[in-house]
């Protein structure tokens, strides 16, 4: 059961042939060690916390160590960040708030920014940030604790945050905002949003997607964990969004498919440069990794576990995840 | 005090309930376990309607069904229902006065979800909203009976519902009645009046008031809109010393207001003290501590009475009733929000 519920991915004759020549040997290891690392924290985290959003490392483990990984040209982090306290709402004529993009480096008209959309996907972003240095090592510890920024939903305080969209579909449209920003000001760097499927649900993002094209905002770019899985159980049972790929590219922008699994694809996808603002379609698998999760389909959005044995049996895939 | 812990409340009372009433229909906007209502979705397949993640949309196809004779009951996070959809609950749903049930859930601060889950204005904007009938429950037997309430009013309903587990502090038998406050202890010094969790709250203090000699009046308010229960003037028109108003809520807009507008408008000058969020969002953190940084706690109500009275009741934290601790991680949610 599990994965067959998910669509057998029709997305075949969407995909178009990747050069993986673009990047080298080393830098998929490097990304496939990041993806792994990711994977084994979430799941080391949510058998600590009895419950988590697992489900969203296994389908984006790829997608955001690709991203992180050096797809993305973030500024550079000197040293793991301390996970901040938090230190107040935003406040008129108080500047001291400090967003949480201080973990994607310094800004810059060279630089890419990345938004992140789907704030609940939060756990495997920190996870990602500590894998790549950018947070520090015992960052996860802090997560969902008083007081603290890391929050399980993620706001505009928490690290790799910087715009509040635990009200989902309302970061594209605020990337079309910087995306303008940036291009008025002549800026050469990329502006990214990562996103979930189920965001396309929303007619806000269909109204972002519009304008984005309308002002052709050539530099924003989206990346989507298409799991086909949302709180429900499969999107197809709960509100179906495909043909994804035709109907983001009827909106004017450039879509590419790929297996949102492989390293290659995703990198060489991101290596597009096209005129239009460009969608790139991760497909991917909700259990990759963690082949178990598939016993409670159909709905995987969030884990906790039923019983002790079955507790018993992620402690078993973990310690096989480290071997 | 200790209560009864029901778990689950809404689940199998709505599907008993719903039995007899085959105009009630179930629209979800993929929250559906999140919600209480999987079971329901599984027992009426034919009368639950899956909207996907699509507030605003879901608000129009409820707005259709409503005028077509059907009565829909929209389940989702409170949030969900008021800030997006807040054009599409005006004009589609409110104007018409359609019979459209809605169901939020994860009031106020009860989530560590964050500003995007914390619905902290939703009885201000909904208040504002002519036709809108505003309910509220404080319990589990609230919880349970609210549905008949909601279902015998002729217009749009809004119900600030809780979930997972809830204490029962009033009995069975003395269930939700429309626009009335319940009389929870009478006495001239003080009025207090709460509505929500802030009842369970205030009720960890109030012994420790009277037992140093204070007279209170306690009402619980659990209909926002329509408020002109005359209990309501006749405590407040009681009140020696001052009024305070408790809520899940912020300070503006919500219950404080609305004692504040009868006060006003029936010239009673005694002091008001409204506990609640101050103007401010809040952020992702244990219920118990967004109470205790936001002063909405038993101990907040025990400054407050010691402000307006002007003198020290020497009450300690440790006096306090137990606080019921919350479990973010119960079995009787879905996810730890
Ligand atoms: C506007 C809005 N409506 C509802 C929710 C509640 N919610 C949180 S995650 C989620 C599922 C969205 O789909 P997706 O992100 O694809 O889920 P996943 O793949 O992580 O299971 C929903 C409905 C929300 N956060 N925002
Ligand atoms: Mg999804």
């Amino acid at each position: 059961m599990g994965a067959c519920l998910f669509r057998s991915i029709s997305y075949a004759a969407e995909r178009q042939l990747m050069n993986s020549a673009v990047a080298d040997n080393a830098d998929l290891q490097r990304m496939e060690t990041i993806a792994h690392g990711i994977r084994k924290r979430v799941l080391s985290h949510v058998l600590s916390n009895n419950g988590g959003y697992m489900s969203q490392a296994c389908s984006a483990a790829e997608l955001l160590a690709a991203l992180y990984g050096g797809v993305l040209k973030l500024g550079p982090v000197e040293s793991p960040i301390d996970p901040p306290q938090f230190m107040g709402v935003p406040k008129i004529g108080e500047h001291t708030y400090q967003t949480g993009a201080q973990f994607h480096g310094p800004k810059g008209a060279n630089f890419d920014r990345l938004i992140v959309s789907p704030a609940h996907y939060a756990l495997v972003v920190y996870a990602a940030l500590i894998e790549t240095g950018r947070l520090r090592e015992d960052g996860l510890e802090y997560f969902n604790r008083d007081g603290s920024t890391v929050e399980m939903i993620g706001a505009e305080h928490s690290p790799g945050f910087e715009t509040t969209t635990g009200s989902l579909a309302q970061a594209l449209s605020q990337a079309g905002g910087i995306a303008l920003a940036r291009k008025l000001r002549g800026e050469e760097g990329r502006t990214w949003v990562f996103m979930s499927d189920g965001e396309f649900q929303e007619g806000q993002t269909w109204e972002a997607l519009s304008a984005a094209s309308f002002h052709n905002l050539s530099s924003l770019r989206i990346i989507v964990d298409v799991n086909q899985a949302q709180c429900d159980g499969p999107m197809e049972t709960v509100m179906a969004i495909e043909p994804l790929a035709e109907r983001v590219r009827s909106f004017g922008w450039d879509v590419s498919v790929v297996d949102g699994h492989s390293l290659s694809e995703i990198i060489a996808a991101s290596q597009s440069d096209t005129a239009k603002p460009h969608a790139i379609l991760c497909y991917t698998d909700p259990v990759r990794g963690l082949p178990i999760l598939a016993e409670r389909a159909p709905t995987l959005h969030y884990l906790r576990f039923t019983s002790t044995a079955e507790r018993a049996k992620y402690e078993d895939a973990y310690k096989e995840m480290v071997q | 005090m200790s209560y009864e812990i029901v778990t689950r409340p809404h689940q199998q009372n709505f599907i008993d309930w719903a039995k007899d009433k085959p105009e009630v229909l179930v629209l979800s906007a993929d929250l559906t376990n999140s919600c209480e209502v999987g079971k329901w979705r599984d027992t009426y397949p034919t009368r639950f309607f899956s909207m996907g993640m699509a507030e605003q949309n879901m608000m129009g196809f409820a707005a259709g069904l409503a005028r077509e004779g059907f009565e829909p009951w929209l389940h989702t996070f409170s949030v969900f229902l008021y800030r997006r959809p807040l054009d599409q609950l005006q004009m589609s749903i409110a104007y018409p006065a359609l019979k459209v049930r809605l169901v939020g859930f994860l009031p106020g601060i009860m989530t560590p979800g964050g500003v995007t889950h914390q619905a902290i204005e939703d009885i201000a904007i909904l208040r504002t909203i002519p036709n809108m009938t505003i309910l509220e429950v404080g319990d589990a037997t609230e919880a349970q009976s609210v549905l008949d309430v909601a279902h015998a009013v002729d217009g749009p309903v809004y119900i600030r519902m809780l979930r997972g587990e809830v204490s029962r502090i009033f009995p069975v038998d003395e269930p939700f009645k429309l626009n009335t406050a319940r009389i929870l202890s009478t006495g001239n010094d003080l009025t207090l009046i709460t509505s929500g969790i802030a009842t369970e709250e205030a009720l960890r203090a109030v012994p420790l008031l009277q037992g140093n000699g204070l007279g209170i009046t306690h009402l619980h308010i659990s209909t926002h809109k329509p408020f002109d229960d005359p209990k309501i003037l006749a405590a407040l028109r009681s009140a020696k010393h001052g009024v305070i108003t408790m809520e899940n809520h912020s300070v503006i807009g919500g219950l404080g207001s609305a004692v504040a507008e009868v006060m006003a408008e029936n010239s009673i000058s005694a002091p008001l003290s409204r506990i609640g969020l101050q103007d401010t969002y809040a952020h992702g953190a244990s219920q118990k501590f967004l109470m205790s940084e936001y002063g909405l706690d038993a101990k907040a109500l025990v400054e407050r009475v010691e402000r307006i009275l002007g003198k020290k009741l020497g009450i300690q934290e440790s006096d306090l009733a137990e606080q019921r601790s919350i479990n973010v991680h119960s079995s009787a949610k879905v996810e730890a929000l």
